[in-house]
């Protein structure tokens, strides 16, 4: 705790310098649509939904409050259903969400006639990561994966995932029980959040689990693909078969949704009643304008340059 | 010797003395001392007793006492302390092996054996071991003596990449200075006389250091000990990073990871829950438990810190 801790305070030191630096050379900038200049704005804003985009949410929040210090963006994590319950009945400005509004919610938000727009912020990936010394295959199914994963399931040797398979000891880490990594891999591959067997190894440090992977003879770990890439030459990246061959993770394959289901686009909503007031306009705007820097804070896949335009246009069109 | 002489005044009466204001304000401000840290034990017990009520309206304490499955934050609740309270009592079990012959081994020398420039070297450096933050025996724990362990472990499944064995290990040698040092001080607190008195009755130095100040010390050595299972028992960093965060089901064998009640508090605290659900409250019924733990503890250090004190003229 500590540790994080004193990141934490690292990161904002460094934030706020960054930030001070970035006022300091954009203030004769275009800054089309770049917040609102230098008026100070004043207002809540209340964010809830997905723990998955909370993070990239957070992250927003914290860059924007150095530019608007008394604009206060309160971000919750009930889930993206518990966010569009409270989105579709009028009480959040902004809805969190890992996966499309679904039909019922729709219906919903037509109820209590709020009208929102559906803005794509990040690509969300997760890696299927196995030590070095997993030389006997490249490639798991959906299927296979679930087998190892599922409730109940006893699976300790990698020869009970296939016969085809040598006799090896499988230890399994992952993410810990409460992140949105953990809702999300349970929820594509057991089919239910939070199902899944429980006598894995568990962190919330994704560090620990690289280690952990790393430094244990027939391991395999999941967790972002950012911690993937950082430790590439420690580890080996599974490709998955979702029932179209299999691919790998990569920043392309989560960016063209080809890795599937281990890849997924996040979004967030906004309603028209929020857009309609100032600081709520001026808060999405930063966040898009600074999507980049965002993405990269919270750790996740960056937009393409198709997607940061489509969701320039998009917002802007919403809000005139 | 004794009489004063005629010529020295007598002492005034430091009672009835003038009044002074700054005295006065003093003992205000050392009360207030005194009562801050009464607040703030308190202060924690409602802050964990609310909780705490809270939970136990969701979830029956019978169901907490004898289910043997925490798996609050899976699909599938369960909410059994069991597996928690038996990796606390495994992994603190291994570090009072470690930490109570270490510990008392090296107070005996100190006290007893070591010559006074030995002393002058070795008990500074134990001290320091006291102040490595915890968080850095984790590591220590994690990246650099659990392989080691695993690369010595003789034949048959090695111990898993983060298991109870190295964590209670390292919780031994972080204990170690705190039972080191506190039964040195009572040791060397044993009045000289008593020594003298049993060399000559031609007793040996290990008679002397085991017979008589060993037995002589006691009170205060127990409560070393005590104070050093305390530590153990609330221990966090080590047991998150080198023990694991596995919750679900009861583990006894030391070679695998297993969540303590303080990792689990750790883990879930770091993570996303939303504050006052059910899953959120459980954080506050694991804390109760473990204060349970500590407070007997302590109730059975101060009864055993009674019964053996041994009082000198």
């Amino acid at each position: 705790m500590i540790k994080s801790g004193r990141v934490r305070l690292l990161v904002a030191a460094a934030a706020v310098v960054t930030a001070a630096a970035l006022t300091a050379c954009s203030s004769d900038n275009n800054g089309s649509n770049a917040g609102s200049g230098n008026k100070e704005l004043a207002g809540d804003i209340l964010v809830d939904g997905s723990s998955t985009v909370g993070p990239l949410t957070k992250a927003a929040a914290s860059l924007y409050a150095e530019e608007q210090p008394k604009v206060n963006a309160t971000v919750g994590i009930s889930g993206t259903g518990g966010g569009f319950k409270k989105f579709c009945n009028g009480e959040i400005d902004i809805s969190d969400a890992s996966r499309p509004i679904k039909d019922e919610e729709k219906t919903a938000c037509t109820g209590k006639s709020i009208s929102y727009t559906e803005l794509i912020v990040a690509n969300d990936a997760l890696t299927v990561a196995v030590n070095k010394d997993v030389d006997f295959t490249d490639c798991l199914t959906v299927a296979q994966l679930k087998k190892i994963w599922e409730p109940g399931s006893k699976v300790n040797n990698w020869n009970q995932v296939d016969a085809k398979f040598p006799s090896k000891p499988l230890k399994l880490f992952g993410a810990g029980t409460d992140s949105g990594t953990f809702d999300y891999f349970t929820e594509v591959i057991n089919g239910k959040a939070k199902a899944s067997r429980t006598d894995y190894s568990p962190s919330e440090d994704d560090n620990i689990l690289v280690q952990g992977v790393a430094g244990t003879s027939g391991a395999m770990g999941y967790f972002g693909f950012t911690y993937f890439e950082e430790n590439t030459e420690k580890l080996k990246a599974l490709q998955v078969d979702g029932g179209a061959g299999c691919v790998g993770p990569s920043i392309e394959t989560a960016q063209n949704n080809t890795y599937k289901p281990l890849s997924r686009p996040l979004f967030i909503y906004i309603s028209k009643a929020a857009s309609g007031k100032e600081h709520v306009r001026d808060f999405v705007d930063f966040y898009i304008e600074n999507i980049d820097e965002v993405v990269k804070a919270a750790k996740f896949v960056p937009l393409t340059a198709a997607q940061k335009t489509t969701l320039k246009s998009e917002f802007e069109a919403f809000k005139a | 010797m004794g009489t004063p002489s005629a010529t020295v005044p007598a002492a005034p009466d430091v009672r009835r003395g003038r009044r002074r204001p700054g005295e006065a304000a003093i003992k205000v401000l050392l009360a207030v001392a005194a009562v801050v840290s009464i607040a703030t034990t308190t202060g924690i017990i409602a802050s964990l007793a609310v909780p705490t009520v809270e939970f136990f309206e969701e979830v029956s304490i019978g169901e907490f006492l004898t289910s043997a499955k925490w798996t609050p934050l899976f699909a599938d609740k369960n909410y059994g302390i069991l597996p928690l309270l038996i990796a606390t009592l495994i992994v603190t079990a291994i570090s009072v092996v470690i930490a109570i012959p270490i510990g008392l081994g090296s107070a005996l020398y100190l006290s007893e054996y070591a010559s006074a420039r030995m002393r002058k070297l070795l008990k500074p450096i134990l001290e320091i071991l006291a102040g490595i933050p915890t968080v850095v025996y984790g590591f220590f724990a994690l990246l650099f003596l659990n392989p080691i362990l695993r690369s010595l472990w003789p034949g048959g499944e090695k111990p898993d990449f983060q298991n109870m064995l190295i964590a209670g290990i390292v919780m031994g040698i972080m204990v170690v200075p705190t039972v080191a040092s506190l039964a040195e001080d009572a040791m060397s607190a044993v009045p000289g006389a008593l020594r003298e008195g049993a060399y000559a009755l031609s007793s040996t130095k290990m008679q002397v250091a085991t017979r008589v100040v060993f037995p002589a010390a006691l009170s205060g050595i127990v409560a070393a000990v005590v104070l050093g299972v305390s530590r153990a028992l609330g221990e966090t960093m080590i047991a998150t990073i080198a023990g694991g965060l596995r919750v679900a089901d009861i583990v006894v064998n030391p070679t695998q990871m297993a969540s303590t009640m303080t990792a689990y508090i750790a883990g879930a605290g770091q993570g996303d829950l939303p504050v006052d659900s059910l899953e959120y409250l459980t954080i506050f019924a694991v804390g109760s438990t473990l204060f349970v733990f500590t407070f007997i503890l302590n109730a059975i250090s101060i009864r055993l810190v009674r019964k053996f004190r041994e009082v000198y003229e």
